[in-house]
């Protein structure tokens, strides 16, 4: 039996309101972006895109874990990956992710050991299974994911298990939104902030890009309902030029969010500068395994030569998830790229605004 | 990856493991990211790991306030000309 809030949340009647509600009050024409992958799926699924008035147009930011893992990332991973000493472990939506030569897939074809887990858990526990090989696991995701990867370094290390490798490759939200806001071209009337990484880090976390930018921002949860509720209430403060920082997703996130996880994570990593797919490399918007945990730190273990990772021939997904084009202004949308064939990033990740596009729009 | 739907916590072992129950499917989650969670808690599950309990009472009261907000906007609307 679900629980009753979720019933109302689901209520059609709440979010019929909210888009009446929207309808009357909002005037401008402007471009609001999402930053979570989540949120991408759940706008396309709902319908959400084709009730809204057509002076809103919702754009899907760098909320893609997979997709704005920079080239070079992927190129390692698959280059670990052809190690026979090595299990690679890893979310399933990296598997078909084109590397410069080839994919995780590819590999597995070729008789390579990868195996999708759920969680970073079941890596350590195929690590205490097979002593003999090296298991690496890949940790791609934001600061929803970063601290279950902590949390798996630390129970290697309580369990002893001296076979387990994490290659961190995590990259934090806010300083993702900060060089968005300063990238040429960009232009964002308001955000619809990421509901679970908000879990993590709490509202005040984008309190200093807030104070910097003074752009409208809502913190969003999930449901039809809750996006709307998102929505709207940015469009309010853009309507009466009175920017905020809200958080219309109370029920999970709170101003400091979840306090444990964010020690475990800091425990375990440093804060670093990471190069992100289509925006380059930001300062501080990464993560990297302390010298304290150094001995589960795959970039200490193996040694990787990647020569030049090249960009993916004609794909656009740069300019996606920066919010400068959509997926039909890519020339290879639908036609030589598709979800069975992809050809870049955001048409591979279930969560990716190509394949969103792809799926629900046609 | 996210679960966006909250997961109720049925069964609790002694490694911090979770039965949970997401609308009828049951599955583990790990607790370790949380300080307390008890067997009846609502709880948001990423990558196999709850990653908070969810606030009931801050649920309804969204909802009743959202309630009130749109249908107030509504008569402001309809009153325009
Ligand atoms: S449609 Fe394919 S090629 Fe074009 S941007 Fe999206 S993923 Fe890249």
């Amino acid at each position: 039996m679900t629980n009753r809030y979720i019933k109302e949340y689901r209520d059609d009647s709440l979010s019929r309101k909210i888009i009446d509600g929207i309808k009357a009050t909002s005037k401008k024409k402007i471009k609001l972006m999402e930053v979570c992958g989540t949120h991408t799926v759940s706008i396309f699924r709902s319908g959400i895109r084709s009730v809204l008035p057509e002076n809103i147009s919702l754009l899907s930011g760098p909320g893609c874990p997979v997709c704005v893992t920079d080239q070079r990332e992927i190129d390692i991973f698959i280059q670990l990956s052809k190690r026979d000493d090595v299990i690679v472990a890893t979310f399933g939506d990296l598997m078909k992710v084109p590397g410069t030569d080839s994919s995780l897939i590819k590999e597995r074809a070729n008789g390579k050991d990868i195996r999708i887990v759920y969680s970073a858990m079941d890596a350590v526990e195929i690590a205490k299974k097979t002593p003999d090989k090296n298991v690496v696991f890949f940790g791609v995701g934001f600061e929803t994911t970063a601290p279950t990867i902590a949390a798996s370094i630390l129970t290697a290390e309580k369990e002893g298990i001296k076979n387990f490798y994490v290659f961190s490759a995590h990259k934090l939200v806010p300083p993702a939104l900060n060089a968005l806001m300063n990238m040429d071209g960009v232009n964002i009337d308001g955000f619809i902030l990421p509901g679970h990484v908000s879990v993590v880090i709490g509202t005040n976390a984008y309190r200093q890009f807030f104070n910097e930018f003074r752009i409208p921002c809502a913190i969003a949860g999930f449901e039809p309902a809750d996006i709307l509720q998102g929505i709207l209430a940015l469009i309010e403060q853009i309507e009466s030029q009175k920017p905020y920082l809200v958080n219309t997703y109370k029920r999970v996130v709170s101003s400091d969010g979840n306090k444990k996880a964010m020690q475990i994570m800091l425990d375990v990593f440093d804060i670093t500068d990471a190069s992100w797919r289509g925006i380059g490399l930001i300062p501080e918007s990464g993560l990297r395994i302390k010298e304290k945990f150094k001995e589960y730190n795959a970039e200490e273990k193996f040694v990787f030569s990647i020569p030049a990772s090249q960009p993916i021939k004609g794909c656009e997904c740069g300019k996606i998830l920066t919010g400068l084009i959509t997926p039909p202004e890519c020339p290879l949308y639908k036609k030589t790229c598709t979800p069975e064939d992809p050809v870049g990033p955001c048409m591979v990740s279930t969560e990716g605004t190509c394949a969103a596009f792809y799926r629900y729009s046609s | 990856m996210c679960i966006a739907i909250p997961s109720k916590i049925i069964k609790i072992d002694g490694n911090s493991m979770a039965t949970i129950d997401v609308e009828g499917a049951k599955r583990t989650a790990s607790l370790l990211l949380l300080d307390d969670a008890e067997v009846g808690d609502y709880v948001i599950v990423h990558a196999g790991f709850a990653i908070n309990k969810v606030n009931e009472e801050e649920a309804l009261k969204t909802i009743e306030i959202l309630r009130k907000t749109v249908s107030m906007m509504k008569t402001a609307s309809d009153e325009k000309p």
